[in-house]
């Protein structure tokens, strides 16, 4: 293992001026600190992948199969034949540079095959070389090159360096999404057993076990129980939540890192107290315990398998329909992809909130609501009492994940009901929120710990614009709503921008909130004591 | 190397159409059966392409979205940046077909002592690419003069907004001075910005060389070397009416230089990125509708997974559900 390089020693490192050598003849470098660990034999052989094997991408033999220019070649004509995206994004790129700077990993490391135009290069020169006329014809001339086992292995390491995060897909003049390069690139790893432990596992925990932490029926529970004790120190009531209940109007879907570790646990503590404020006749899932899908960073085909348990779960239990929790590349898949692998949802019906008697006609196909959604709707219908003085000791911003953002559009519901429950609220710059958002760094499944100098690197754009309202307006909170965002993030403002913690738009809602029968609350979610807790009790 | 081999295949294309005509009298080679081949290439190199990217699915709705989602009535939804409607996604790819919407949002990054990142407006690739492409596409309609018998008054209108400044015989055209500009400094940007640099392919430096030969040709036979305008209106008239012949005293080997690259350009687009053209159409982040939480999208190839189903997993932990007070299917 590299020793962790400090911030400085990044900063000092970052170099624009590409290198002397022209890029087709500067052989890729694994450098440690900037991969993930291969995926283990045991991982892979759960959901039935090829090539399971352990192996180590720091070693020189990745113990390939055999033929396995062979199986590339035909997975890229398979998938040309597949996604229109990938066959034209494969074609019409002018190589105008307008997204070379705009990606995170680039920006974080100025290594020039992290712009988006030349991570996507690495695949192209190979299908000009086996699928077009002028690459078999001039080769190199043309921009193509052989598919050899050092552009394999540049492959694999630049698309785990790509959190699929699509910023680049909003400057580019033709939409060209570099995720989507990255996502086939992915997939022909797949084919090859060339997949990352820290995707895998989870993979494999979340197909057995329904979520990726691979918590079972009875640890989901008694995590709970654990927050459940907690609401009740700080608020003296005791909420009553049901587990895989036939019957309930509500099915409640959530990232498993909202059970696992803080700050996510706070968050999850919100959806706790809310629901039980309003009297929701929801449950929980044990079988359906997982929102995220780290399948989809795997290949199309596993997302979809580990996707299908939520709508088969609904179905099971009799649910009218289903409310997700906060959580990033969880809502891109929902509201892109979700529908159309396991769909028609017709056994459910249109959500309609039981308190405002609100109609969410723009789910009236997935019948799956998202939270901030709901909440934004019993806030602006005046459903919740709340009191945003008890945010007061917290000076939030918002963070826009890439998933929700590019992959969606859901920009004014979290901004709208971080700014009911806080005082305290400012912006980031322009060009680092909404659709121009940066990623965490460590988004699609790379937020394991072996690769924290790339994740540093990627943090960094986030970061900086972090940094730019802590010492402008004193920012200490930073509120997001994703799960991955939660524990990413943690890391990334401890290394970058000491003292600004991160939340979880629910854990702010559930502060504010003021619930029927609870004792006078002396300190927040997190056991902080409260701005103005001593005036009013004499704790 | 990358640049220099384009720049030389530009100046061999120009001296094969000079010796052609000069020394070998082929004029009826280069006047008339290469630029009926090239046509014919384009045509249907072009449809080729275009039929071959239209018969790939798209087997997921994957716009990228630049705006407010549609969703309570009372949040603004962002129409175009956002589309969910037919009318927002045309008006959404308008804009980027006629004023790169997307390049508009360009920065430039750059990372300052403190460190501080900073995000500066930059537009300039925006203004000279559509500068580029728009005089491109005027000075092709105004060649319109030469494909018709009487000049459609639009064309004619054209031709005198173009040249209102009065500036010299012939007239001068503001498009030539902005078309010139303008592909010089995609050109030079290539040379001088290190990454841009570093990601150009023969392949770029190509097509720029080979538009500044069509359009320095064009203009030293317009206001230079100036050549018989009625004899080059006699072969391109004889050319569309499908009747060739190259006239007597036909026009001079510079229009036969013009012509040769622009029967170049025309037989290399289809196999190049300049099909971008046609691409950015068909593009899946820009031309779909963001309404998938509102109507199901179909994936023509959509196929059974294996999946692990409830009653596995149930078996796999029935005991335990039961001692944590979780309902069960089978006792
Ligand atoms: C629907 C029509 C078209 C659209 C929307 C379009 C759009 C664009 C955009 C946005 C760029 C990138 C910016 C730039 O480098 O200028 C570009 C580049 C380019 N386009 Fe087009 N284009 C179209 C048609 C054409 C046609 C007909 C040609 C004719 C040859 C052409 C030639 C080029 C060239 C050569 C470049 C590269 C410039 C460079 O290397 O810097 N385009 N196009
Ligand atoms: S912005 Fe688009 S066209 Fe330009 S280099 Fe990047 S991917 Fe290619
Ligand atoms: S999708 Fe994001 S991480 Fe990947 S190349 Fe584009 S900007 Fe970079």
């Amino acid at each position: 293992m590299a020793k962790e390089m400090k911030p400085n020693e990044i900063i000092g490192s970052i170099d624009y001026n590409p290198p002397k050598t022209d890029w087709m003849s500067t052989p890729v470098q694994i450098k440690p600190g900037m991969f993930c660990w291969g995926a283990k034999a045991k991982s892979i052989n759960t959901v039935g992948f090829p090539n399971a094997r352990d192996w180590n991408p720091g070693e020189e033999d990745w113990k390939l199969p055999e033929n396995w220019q062979g199986t590339v070649l035909e997975g890229i004509a398979d998938r040309l034949k597949k996604y229109r995206s990938f066959r034209l994004f494969m074609d019409i790129c002018v190589r105008c540079g307008a997204c070379a700077d705009k990606c995170h990993f680039y920006i974080g490391s100025g290594d020039p095959k992290n712009m988006p135009v030349l991570r996507a290069e690495l695949m192209r020169s190979v299908y000009r070389r086996y699928f077009t006329t002028p690459g078999k014809m001039l080769g190199k001339l043309a921009g193509a090159r052989d598919l050899d086992i050092n552009v394999l292995k540049e492959w694999w390491y630049y698309f785990f360096q790509c959190t699929e995060c699509r910023r680049c897909s909003v400057f580019c003049p033709y939409g060209i999404d570099t995720a989507e390069i990255t996502i086939m690139g992915r997939e022909l790893m797949n084919l090859l057993g060339l997949n990352i432990e820290w995707t895998m596992g989870p993979v494999a925990a979340c197909y057995m076990k329904g979520n990726h932490l691979g918590l079972e029926p009875h640890t989901i529970t008694s995590n709970i129980e654990f927050m459940l004790d907690d609401i009740e120190t700080i608020t003296g009531i005791k909420v009553n939540p049901s587990f895989n209940r036939k019957g309930a109007e509500i099915l409640f879907v959530t990232p498993s890192g909202d059970l696992f570790a803080d700050p996510g646990t706070y968050t999850c503590m919100g959806y706790l107290m809310l629901f039980h404020e309003l009297g929701l006749d929801y449950t929980w899932s044990t079988y359906a315990s997982e929102g995220g899908n780290f399948g989809f960073f795997t290949s199309n085909e596993m997302a979809k398998r580990l996707n299908s348990k939520i709508y088969a779960e609904a179905k099971r239990l009799g649910v009218k329909y289903i409310i997700g929790g906060e959580c990033g590349h969880m809502w891109r898949v929902l509201n892109q992809y979700m529908d159309t692998w396991n769909g028609p949802a017709d056994f459910l019906e249109v959500p309609k909130s039981p308190i405002t008697g609100t109609v969410f006609e723009n789910t009236k196909s997935t019948k799956m609501v998202h939270i901030v959604e709901f909440t934004a709707d019993l806030i602006k219908n005046g459903k919740l009492k709340l009191d945003p003085s008890r945010n007061d000791h917290l000076k939030v911003t918002f963070h826009d994940s890439c998933n929700t953002a590019r992959g969606m559009g859901f920009f004014e519901e979290p901004r709208f009901v971080a700014k009911a429950v806080c005082n305290n609220f400012y912006e980031m710059p322009e060009d680092t929120i909404r659709e121009k958002t940066f990623c965490c760094g460590s988004g699609s499944g790379l937020n394991a710990g072996e690769d924290m100098d790339l994740r540093m690197r990627g943090g960094l754009p986030r970061a900086n614009a972090v940094k730019f309202v802590r010492d402008k307006y004193g920012v200490n909170m930073l509120a997001n709503i994703c799960a991955i965002d939660r524990a990413a993030l943690t890391t990334s403002m401890n290394y970058w921008v000491p003292g600004v913690g991160v939340t979880g738009v629910h854990e702010l809602v559930a502060n504010a909130l003021v619930m029927k029968g609870e004792k006078p609350r002396t300190t927040d979610l997190r056991g902080e004591p409260l701005p103005n807790a001593g005036g009013e009790s004499d704790v | 190397m990358r640049a220099l081999l384009p720049f030389i295949t530009v100046i061999v294309l120009v001296l094969l159409a000079i010796v052609g005509v000069e020394a070998a009298n082929l004029q009826f080679l280069f006047g008339v059966v290469i630029p009926y081949a090239a046509a014919a290439i384009f045509l249907a190199g072009v449809i080729y392409k275009v039929v071959s990217w239209g018969r790939v699915p798209v087997p997921f709705r994957i716009p990228t979205t630049c705006g407010q989602q549609k969703t309570l009535p009372w949040i603004k939804q962002s129409r175009i940046e956002n589309p969910t409607t037919s009318a927002g996604v045309i008006t959404r790819m308008l804009l980027e077909v006629f004023l790169f919407r997307s390049l508009f949002r360009n920065l430039k990054t750059e990372l300052r002592e403190g460190p501080q990142l900073s995000y500066g407006s930059d537009k300039w690739l925006w203004l000279a690419g559509l500068s580029f492409h728009w005089t491109f596409l005027l000075i092709l309609i105004r060649h319109l003069r030469f494909f018709t018998q009487n000049v459609p008054i639009p064309v004619q209108m054209l031709e005198h907004l173009d040249s209102f400044l009065q500036i010299g015989l012939p007239l001068l055209y503001i498009t030539d001075v902005i078309f010139l500009a303008a592909v010089t400094f995609l050109l030079i940007r290539r040379f001088t910005i290190p990454q841009v640099k570093y990601i150009s392919l023969a392949a770029d430096y190509f097509p720029l060389f080979l538009i500044l030969g069509i359009g320095v040709s064009g203009v030293l036979m317009r206001y230079f070397i100036k050549t018989d305008v009625v004899g080059v209106k006699e072969l391109t008239m004889s050319l569309v009416s499908f009747s060739p012949a190259i006239p007597k005293d036909g026009p001079g080997t510079i229009f036969y230089v013009h012509l040769f690259l622009i029967s170049a350009l025309f037989a290399y687009f289809p196999f190049s990125k300049l099909v971008h053209m046609g691409g950015v159409f068909l593009s899946p982040t820009r031309n779909l509708a963001n309404n998938s939480r509102m109507v199901r999208h179909v994936n023509p190839w959509n196929y059974p997974v294996k999946v692990h189903t409830y009653e596995e997993y149930e078996n796999d932990f029935r005991e335990k559900m039961k001692t944590a007070g979780i309902p069960v299917e089978k006792e």
